[in-house]
């Protein structure tokens, strides 16, 4: 089972804080990119650009591959807080859904007698 | 009363397209079922308080090849859920389909085993494709996937 982490939120979060990278998400979005081409896009140097990579590889956000010489950038969407993130809100539901089901199978038994 | 404990929710992902949801409740597998099965019970607990949603309608024609439709108002705009009934064994096996999805059917079984006197639960979501694992309506994810939803959204 997935374990729900505060941790990976926290990375996430702070992945998110920063403008540039939320325009890399979102030039994710349209293509995948090689750091390159994202360093020319957003007027920045390798260096800078791989930092920023890094940041939403490790929270989950961006996936790399690297291919001959070149590595090239997607998005990671599907990452484990989004699959715990699913797990945690069908846990909520059906609770819910439980605690009021006891209720009607209550008054159910309560008619029978 | 008979119990105060509140039986504990199961509740595992068991395979890419797969989600088994598993509940004692303490009544006999047939009141379960009905509960599950007649429209006047069935809309007092499916749909989650917190969700904010109001069940407006809610048809059920419950025998196999028969349709079920839940219509909802939120914020103004309605909303529907609908689908066909699969399987339908009297207290014990429940299957329909839930229709309303881009990506393809869902396909819910629900199994009613009664042990002595209580009835064991098991709910099982089977998936068309990951896709519509991840569009699954549950609506209640935390706060930071949807301010990424929103960032991407427009993005298709």
């Amino acid at each position: 089972m997935v374990q729900y982490s505060q941790a990976n939120f926290d990375a996430t979060f702070g992945a998110l804080s920063d403008a540039t990278r939320r325009g890399i998400l979102e030039q994710l979005g349209l293509a995948d990119a090689s750091i390159t081409a994202l360093a020319e896009r957003f007027h920045m140097t390798l260096t800078g650009m791989k930092k920023h990579v890094g940041v939403l590889e490790q929270a989950g956000l961006v996936t790399t591959e690297k291919v001959g010489r070149v590595r090239t950038c997607k998005l990671g969407l599907r990452h484990l807080e989004e699959e715990a993130a699913w797990i945690e809100g069908h846990r909520k539901l059906w609770t819910e859904r439980f605690n009021e089901l006891d209720i009607v199978v209550e008054e159910l038994k309560l008619k029978e007698r | 009363m008979e119990q105060s404990i509140v039986n504990e929710t199961k509740i595992e992902k068991i395979s890419e397209l797969e989600l088994v949801v598993t509940r004692t409740i303490n009544a006999p597998a047939r009141l379960v079922f009905d509960a599950f099965t007649r429209a006047e019970l069935f809309r007092r607990w499916w749909v989650p308080k917190s969700y904010g949603l109001n069940l407006v309608s809610c048809e059920m024609d419950v025998r196999a090849g028969g349709e079920y439709r839940l219509g909802f108002l939120h914020e103004g705009a309605t909303m529907e859920f609908f689908g066909t009934y699969v399987e339908v064994t009297p207290d014990s096996r429940l299957v329909w389909t839930n229709d309303e999805g881009d990506a393809g059917q869902t396909v819910t079984t629900v199994t009613f085993e009664e042990i002595d006197g209580k009835t064991r639960l098991k709910v099982l979501d089977r998936y068309p494709s990951s896709e519509a694992v991840d569009t699954g309506s549950t609506g209640a994810m935390p706060e930071v996937l949807n301010q990424l939803e929103e960032l991407l959204g427009s993005l298709g």
